[in-house]
C-alpha cells in the first residue's frame, strides 16, 4: 500500500522487511534517518532477532558487517560521503572476502572544502572497490532496489551498495509502496553462505595470498561482477513480476528510440532530464535519457545497445576526476567506441548546486547547434573563478581558496544555482 | 581455586614441573587432549613468543568454551606466519580482516552468534602491539566501551616486528628499532612517551582485564578461563618477547618474558569492573639490567660506552611498576587471583591511592 513517506524511512522499512540479523549504524548526514529509524524497528521487537549496533566509526561499521556476515548473519549498513572514505580501507575488504553486505550510501560531496550535500563523489571513490553500485532514480525504486540487492548479494557472495542521492531522495517525502512483508520474504530466501565461521567446520577466512595465486583470486571478483550482470537483469525482471512493478535493471530507456542526442545520467536528476525532454519532445526535438542503474559492473553491452543509434551522447555526471573531468562519461566512451557518435561530458551539481531544467535546455540548446564541448561545467561562475585565480597570481600568500571564493561570493549557504 | 595452589618450583627456573602437580593442576598445554589451535608447520621465526602466546591462550579458551569459538586476527606475523595461502595452521574458525578492524570484527562475529541464538560460541580477536595500542585502539576502544561479549587479547612484542622493527606507542623508552636508531645524541626510542593499554582498558571499567607472559603458563591459562567465564568485553595482554625484533638468542624468550616480570617492567595484574582485584608478586626480584643486557636492542646502553645513567632511568620505571601494583611480597596481602584485596595501592603503607 502506497504511503506519503520520507525517503529515508521508506528504506529502512524495506531494509527491516528484509530481515537484517546485524544492523551496524554511526551517524552522518544524510543517512541519519535510516539508522535513526532501524534503531526504533529493533528497539520496538518489529524487526526480530537482530543485533543493532551504534558503533564508534564507520570504520568500524564495515568491520561489524564483516564479522558478522562471515559469521552467516545478514548484515546492513548505511553511510554518506567522508564516512565512505574512512570505511574504505573495511569496503575494499568486504568485497575481497566475497561478504554479501548491503549498504546505503546516501550520495554527498566530499571535502575539503566541507560540503553536506548531495554529489556522486563518494560513491564515484570506491567505483573500483569491487562493489555492485546501484543507484536510485526515485524514493519508490530506492526502497525496492534493497530487497533486490539482499538477492543479488547473497546470490553471488558480494556486497551491494545502494546510493540514493543525499537529502534529494532521503529527505524528500513522496509516495512510496514498501514492498510487504509476506512478498518480500518469498522473493528473498533464507541466507546460505558459501564460506562460514562455525566452530562444527572450522574454516580460515582472510588467508595471506601471494604473486602465485592474487591474479587469479581478482580476476575471480571480476567474473563475479561480470556474472552481476546478468544476476541484476534477472532479479529486476523477477521482481517486476513479484511486485508488480519495474525498478531496477542495468539501464533505462526513456524516449530514446529515435533520438538523435540523448542523455545520460545516474540517480534522481533523471527525473529533472525527463521533464526536460518531455519540453523538448513537445517542441519536435528528438532527444531521449538512459538511466544508468547499475555503475558497477559497467553494463556496457546495454549502454552501447542503448546508445547506438544516437548521434550526440551528452553525460550529465555529479562528480569530478580534478584533472580529467568525468568518471561516467570516461567508462561510457570506452563502452562506445567506434561508434560514430560524440560524447560530451557535463559536470553538474556538484556539492548539492541544483541542476534545473532551465539549464539542461540552455546545455542541450548548445548540443543541438553543435556547440557544446567535450567538457562543460554547468552553471560555472566564472567570475569566481577568474577572482580566485587573478589573486594567486598576484600575491604568494593569497589565502585559503575557499574561504576567499565564499567572500567572493558574497553569501553563504544560500546560492543554489 | 587459582592456579595458585600449585608451588613447586624447579631448581633455577621458576617454572611449574606438571609432574609434580595433580591432574587436575596441569596445565592444558601440557594434556594430550589440547586443541593444537595454533598447529605446528607455521612459519614463525625460531624462538618466537607470541606463537607460543597464541597456541597457549587460545588452546585454553577452547578448553574454556568446551571447542564453541571462533578466533578473529588483525594483520601482523601471526596472521602472516599462520596462513601462507593455501596452508593455515589454525584448527579454530579463524578471521582475518584488516590491520585495524580485529575489534570491531570480532564485535561482528559475537554479534552474529547473539542473533541466530548461539550464545554458546564464543569470541576471542587477537593482535600484536600495534594492532592493539596503535591502529587498532579506536576499534578496540568502542568494543570495550559498548562491552561487547568479546575476548580480545594483545600479544605484545614491543614493536612492528612484521613490517622489520619500527616503533610502536608499546616500545619502551631506550630500545632500539629501526625508527629509533641509536644515532646522534638519540638513545633509542624516547623517555615519556607511550600508553599502558592494560591500564587503558582498566580505565573502561570493562569486566575483565589482566597481563600475563608466556612464562608463567598456569597464569596465562588460569587468565584465560577466568576471561572466558565471563560476559562482556574483556582484554588479556600478553608479552611476548622477539628475538628478531630484540636482537636477544632464541633460547633466551621465556627467560625474558620471566625477566620482564621479576624486574618489575611488566606489571602482572588482573582487574575487573575498573578495580584491580591482584597482582602475581615477584618471586625474586632482579635489576633490570639482568634483563637489558639480553637484548641487542639495548647493546647501546652498555657499548661502547657504558649509560648507567639510562639503565637508572629504566630501573625507575620497574620501580614505580613495584610501588605502584604492590609488586613485592611484603607490599600487600593480596598474592593470588581473585583475592580480597581490591587495590595494591590501597593496602600499601602510609600512601593515600592515587
Amino acid at each position: 500500500m502506497a504511503r506519503q513517506l520520507e525517503g529515508s524511512r521508506a528504506v529502512a522499512e524495506t531494509v527491516a522487511r528484509c530481515r537484517p540479523e546485524v544492523v551496524c549504524a554511526y551517524p552522518i548526514s544524510p543517512q541519519t534517518h535510516i539508522i535513526e529509524r532501524l534503531s526504533t524497528l529493533v528497539g520496538a521487537g518489529q524487526l526480530a532477532p537482530c543485533e543493532f549496533l551504534n558503533v564508534e566509526s564507520e570504520f568500524a561499521a564495515m568491520s561489524v558487517c564483516i564479522g558478522a556476515s562471515a559469521a552467516g548473519a545478514r548484515s546492513y549498513t548505511a553511510t554518506s560521503s567522508q564516512g565512505l572514505l574512512f570505511m574504505i580501507e573495511a569496503v575494499y575488504n568486504a568485497s575481497g572476502l566475497g561478504l554479501p553486505i548491503v549498504m546505503t550510501v546516501a550520495n554527498r560531496a566530499i571535502g575539503a572544502p566541507i560540503n553536506i550535500w548531495n554529489d556522486h563523489s563518494d560513491a564515484m571513490a570506491v567505483r573500483d572497490a569491487g562493489w555492485v553500485q546501484l543507484f536510485a532514480e526515485t524514493n519508490q525504486e530506492a526502497a525496492d532496489l534493497h530487497v533486490q540487492a539482499f538477492r543479488l548479494a547473497e546470490q553471488l557472495s558480494l556486497p551491494v551498495m545502494v546510493n540514493m542521492d543525499g537529502f534529494v531522495l532521503t529527505h524528500a517525502f513522496e509516495e512510496v509502496d514498501v514492498p510487504a512483508q509476506e512478498a518480500v520474504d518469498s522473493f528473498l530466501p533464507r541466507y546460505e553462505p558459501r564460506q562460514v565461521l562455525d566452530p562444527a567446520a572450522p574454516v580460515s577466512i582472510g588467508a595471506m595470498v601471494g604473486p602465485e595465486a592474487f591474479s587469479e583470486v581478482r580476476y575471480l571478483a571480476h567474473v563475479k561482477q561480470l556474472q552481476a550482470l546478468d544476476a541484476i537483469e534477472e532479479i529486476a525482471s523477477e521482481f517486476a513480476s513479484a511486485f508488480g512493478r519495474r525498478s531496477g535493471g542495468l539501464v533505462s530507456s526513456y524516449r530514446s528510440e529515435d533520438a538523435r542526442t540523448v542523455v545520460v545520467a545516474l540517480g534522481s536528476v533523471l527525473g529533472t532530464i525527463k521533464d526536460t525532454v518531455d519540453e523538448l519532445r513537445a517542441s519536435g526535438q528528438r532527444v531521449g535519457v538512459v538511466g544508468i542503474g547499475a555503475f558497477r559492473p559497467f553494463p556496457a553491452a546495454a549502454v552501447r545497445h542503448a546508445l547506438e543509434r544516437a548521434e550526440r551522447v551528452v553525460v550529465v555526471e555529479k562528480a569530478l576526476a580534478p584533472g580529467a573531468g568525468g568518471i561516467l562519461a570516461h567508462d561510457l566512451s570506452t563502452a562506445l567506441s567506434g561508434l560514430p557518435l560524440d560524447v560530451h561530458c557535463v559536470i553538474a551539481g556538484l556539492g548539492g548546486r541544483a541542476i534545473t531544467k532551465a539549464s539542461l535546455l540552455e546545455l542541450l540548446g548548445d548540443a543541438d547547434a553543435g556547440q557544446l564541448e567535450s567538457l562543460r561545467f554547468l552553471d560555472l561562475d566564472r567570475s569566481l573563478v577568474q577572482g580566485e585565480l587573478a589573486r594567486m597570481a598576484a600575491v604568494r600568500r593569497s589565502g585559503p581558496t575557499a574561504e576567499n571564493v565564499l567572500r567572493d561570493a558574497g553569501v553563504v549557504a544560500a546560492r543554489l544555482s | 581455586m587459582g592456579y595458585r595452589a600449585v608451588r613447586f618450583y624447579q631448581t633455577g627456573s621458576f617454572a611449574v614441573g606438571n609432574r609434580l602437580v595433580g591432574s587436575e593442576d596441569r596445565s592444558v598445554q601440557s594434556a594430550t587432549r589440547r586443541n593444537n589451535s595454533l598447529s605446528s608447520g607455521h612459519r614463525a621465526c625460531q624462538g618466537c613468543g607470541e606463537a607460543l602466546g597464541a597456541r597457549y591462550v587460545l588452546d585454553a579458551a577452547m578448553e574454556a568454551t568446551a571447542g564453541q569459538m571462533v578466533a578473529v586476527n588483525a594483520t601482523g606475523c601471526l596472521e602472516v606466519f599462520s596462513t601462507p595461502y593455501p596452508e593455515t595452521s589454525w584448527r579454530v574458525p579463524w578471521l582475518h580482516s584488516l590491520f585495524g578492524n580485529a575489534p570491531a570484527v570480532a564485535t561482528g562475529v559475537a554479534a552474529a552468534f547473539k542473533a541466530k541464538g548461539r550464545t554458546d560460541v564464543r569470541v576471542v580477536g587477537q593482535a600484536g602491539d600495534g594492532g592493539t595500542v596503535d591502529i587498532g585502539f579506536g576499534c578496540l576502544s568502542g568494543m570495550f566501551e559498548r562491552n561487547d561479549d568479546v575476548l580480545f587479547v594483545c600479544y605484545d612484542n614491543e614493536a612492528y616486528m612484521n613490517t622489520g622493527v619500527q616503533r610502536s606507542s608499546a616500545t619502551p623508552p631506550a630500545a632500539r628499532t629501526a625508527t629509533t636508531e641509536a644515532i646522534g645524541d638519540a638513545l633509542g626510542n624516547a623517555f615519556g612517551q607511550g600508553k599502558n593499554l592494560p591500564l587503558l582498558a582498566v580505565a573502561h571499567e570493562i569486566p575483565y582485564v589482566a597481563t600475563a607472559t608466556i612464562s608463567e603458563l598456569h597464569d596465562l591459562e588460569y587468565k584465560v578461563h577466568r576471561a572466558m567465564t565471563m560476559r562482556g568485553a574483556r582484554y588479556l595482554h600478553v608479552f611476548v618477547p622477539c628475538p628478531l625484533g630484540w636482537g636477544s638468542a632464541t633460547h633466551d624468550t621465556v627467560r625474558l618474558a620471566r625477566l620482564a616480570k621479576e624486574t618489575g617492567l611488566f606489571p602482572v595484574f588482573e582487574a575487573e569492573h575498573g578495580e584491580i582485584t591482584g597482582v602475581a608478586k615477584i618471586r625474586r626480584r632482579l635489576p633490570v639490567e639482568d634483563y637489558l643486557r639480553l637484548q641487542g636492542r639495548y647493546r647501546h646502553l652498555f657499548e661502547p660506552v657504558a649509560r648507567p645513567d639510562v639503565v637508572a632511568r629504566i630501573q625507575q620505571l620497574a620501580d614505580r611498576n613495584i610501588r605502584r601494583f604492590g609488586l613485592l611480597d611484603g607490599d600487600a596481602e593480596n598474592d593470588g587471583h581473585g583475592g580480597a584485596c581490591s587495590s595494591p595501592d590501597a593496602a600499601r603503607t602510609g600512601e593515600p591511592a592515587p
